[in-house]
């Protein structure tokens, strides 16, 4: 089992409830995408399951380890088996691509490798394959601040690539790309995910998207798990009752602002 | 033409009330502080100035005096630079420990840090203020009483009072950049020195190579400070040059320490150049 969540609740330190009653089950290798409005809780839920958030109430149990018990060591060692690709790609404007992508296996690094590889890249084959698996190849030398949004996004999933982690958590990976580069991203992130036999979820905005590429979707609204079926079981009536009564001025919470990708490297 | 009369800025007043504010502050100061500025320039003060300012030229410029000056420089150089990688030493690792950035438990408690990690934070931050609060010059008269006249002196004054600053400057500008980089590699399962190596420093490097430098200019200054206490270098040849009212050694040697904070300048634009 790589997720298990039993009544698991999540508030946020301003009192907004972000996730109640959460009962989920996602079994080694499943590939399910997540989709629902803004604030329903996507990204909320990813955070919970890359160990960012502490659930306030319920029974999180991530690739069969509780994150939560005492032990710091442990924390860290579940940390490194997880690999998160955040929405606005987390990478220091004046870092090298190279760098970039290395940084995501630090935590199977030692210190001193580490350090060696900052000045001169050890791993430059490994890079260089995730890289290409994206078709970024040519950019292993070039600053993070030369590329646009859309790279900048792919740098990150290769960096998660490289990591090769057991369960990969995507929030919006392919929101500043076209969408023909959106599914042929998304087309690689899954194969490599059944490739490896990782759990891969994916939160979507693109309905289209989460149908093409996953075999299992979660509908989620308010906090609440609104549908979660096999994808060829999914009618138009759960899609519209998804997105039925949408608010324009949305009440977001800060964790799930909208944070453009190309405003910051 | 426009024949009604302009709106009145509704700026005006309040700026007036700001300013006739600031003055009436001001003025106990100046009076609190004895400012004597008409005293300068009347009587017996006036034609004393006068005459050493008009020893300032021409500029001494002997063989002599030169290679004095120039072991002096060397010496100044060598107290500001020894200083401030002493310095550097204990700032460093008290900046890593004493910044909230590379909080761990800070993760997941949504942003808070843990109260196990603000205590060692708040008791590192104590000791780099009380480093700082002791200004250097009173460092030198001390070691200067401990370990003798010369240049050891001013080298420990500077690596105490610049140690505390350069923490605490480093602890915040790790604390200002934008934290997503270290807190996604912290996240990822790596150790802070490591996300601080491809997280932090980065986005840091820029900010921290510029204030260093600056420091190091400071260094400069503050080692000529010393040097009147007597811990070597410029200071103690300006010191000397004002005893024998040698006017024009005087000047060559203020002309030495412009030329030298224009080469610190110079040091720091090159170096941050390559980083735009």
């Amino acid at each position: 089992m790589s997720v298990l969540l039993t009544g698991v609740e999540l508030l946020h330190a301003n009192g907004h409830r972000a996730l109640s009653n959460l009962e989920l089950n996602i079994a080694k290798g499943e590939r399910v995408a997540l989709i629902g409005s803004s604030g329903a809780g996507k990204t909320s839920l990813l955070r919970l399951l890359a160990t960012s958030h502490k659930p306030t109430a319920g029974q999180l149990t991530v690739l069969q380890t509780n994150p939560w018990s005492p032990g710091m060591s442990r924390l860290k060692a579940l940390r490194t088996r997880i690999g998160l690709i955040h929405q606005a790609p987390p990478l220091p404007a004046r870092q090298r691509v190279i760098t970039a992508v290395l940084a995501g296996r630090l935590g199977q690094w030692s210190l001193w490798k580490s350090l060696i590889s900052l000045a001169y890249p050890l791993d430059r084959q490994g890079a260089m394959q995730a890289l290409a698996k994206l078709d970024l190849a040519e950019k292993l030398y070039q600053r993070c601040n030369q590329l646009s949004g859309g790279q900048l996004q792919r740098v990150g999933i290769a960096r998660v690539l490289y990591q090769a982690p057991e369960l990969i958590l995507a929030d919006e990976p392919v929101s500043a790309m076209d969408p023909v580069l959106a599914s042929h991203t998304l087309n690689i992130l899954a194969r490599d995910a059944e490739s490896r036999n990782a759990t891969l979820i994916a939160s979507l905005h693109s309905i289209d998207l989460a149908l093409k590429h996953f075999p299992r979707v979660i509908g989620l609204r308010q906090g609440i798990v609104a549908f979660d079926k096999a994808t060829p079981d999914i009618t138009p009536e759960d899609l519209e009752a998804l997105y039925v009564n949408e608010q324009l001025a949305l009440d977001e919470s800060p964790k799930t602002a909208f944070i453009p990708a190309t405003s910051r490297c | 033409m426009l024949t009604t009369a302009l709106p009145r800025d509704p700026a005006a007043l309040p700026r007036l009330g700001i300013s006739l504010l600031a003055l009436l502050l001001l003025w106990p100061g100046f009076h609190l502080s004895e400012l004597d500025i008409p005293g300068l320039f009347t009587g017996e003060n006036a034609r004393i100035m006068g005459s050493f300012l008009a020893g300032f030229w021409p500029l001494a410029y002997d063989s002599e005096f030169l290679s004095i000056v120039g072991k002096a420089i060397l010496e100044t150089l060598a107290i500001a630079t020894a200083g401030m990688t002493l310095a550097w030493l204990v700032a460093f690792p008290a900046a890593l420990l004493a910044t909230r950035a590379l909080s761990v438990s800070a993760l997941h408690r949504q942003g808070r840090p843990s109260w196990p990690g603000q205590v060692i934070r708040t008791v590192v931050r104590i000791i780099l203020v009380v480093l700082r609060s002791i200004p250097e010059i009173v460092w030198a008269l001390l070691f200067v009483r401990a370990v003798g006249l010369g240049p050891t002196a001013g080298v420990l004054a500077i690596a105490i009072t610049y140690g505390g600053m350069l923490g605490k400057v480093y602890a915040e500008i790790f604390e200002s950049v934008p934290a997503d980089s270290t807190r996604a590699l912290l996240l990822g399962g790596s150790s802070r020195l490591q996300a601080f190596m491809y997280g932090l420093l980065p986005a840091a490097s820029g900010e921290m190579i510029s204030y260093t430098i600056y420091r190091w200019e400071c260094a400069i200054r503050a080692s000529v400070v010393m040097g009147f206490v007597g811990a070597g270098g410029l200071g103690q040849q300006v010191d000397l040059s004002l005893r024998m009212f040698a006017g024009g050694e005087v000047a060559s040697l203020m002309l030495t320490f412009l030329i030298l904070v224009m080469l610190a300048d110079l040091i720091s634009r090159l170096l941050r150049e390559p980083q735009r």
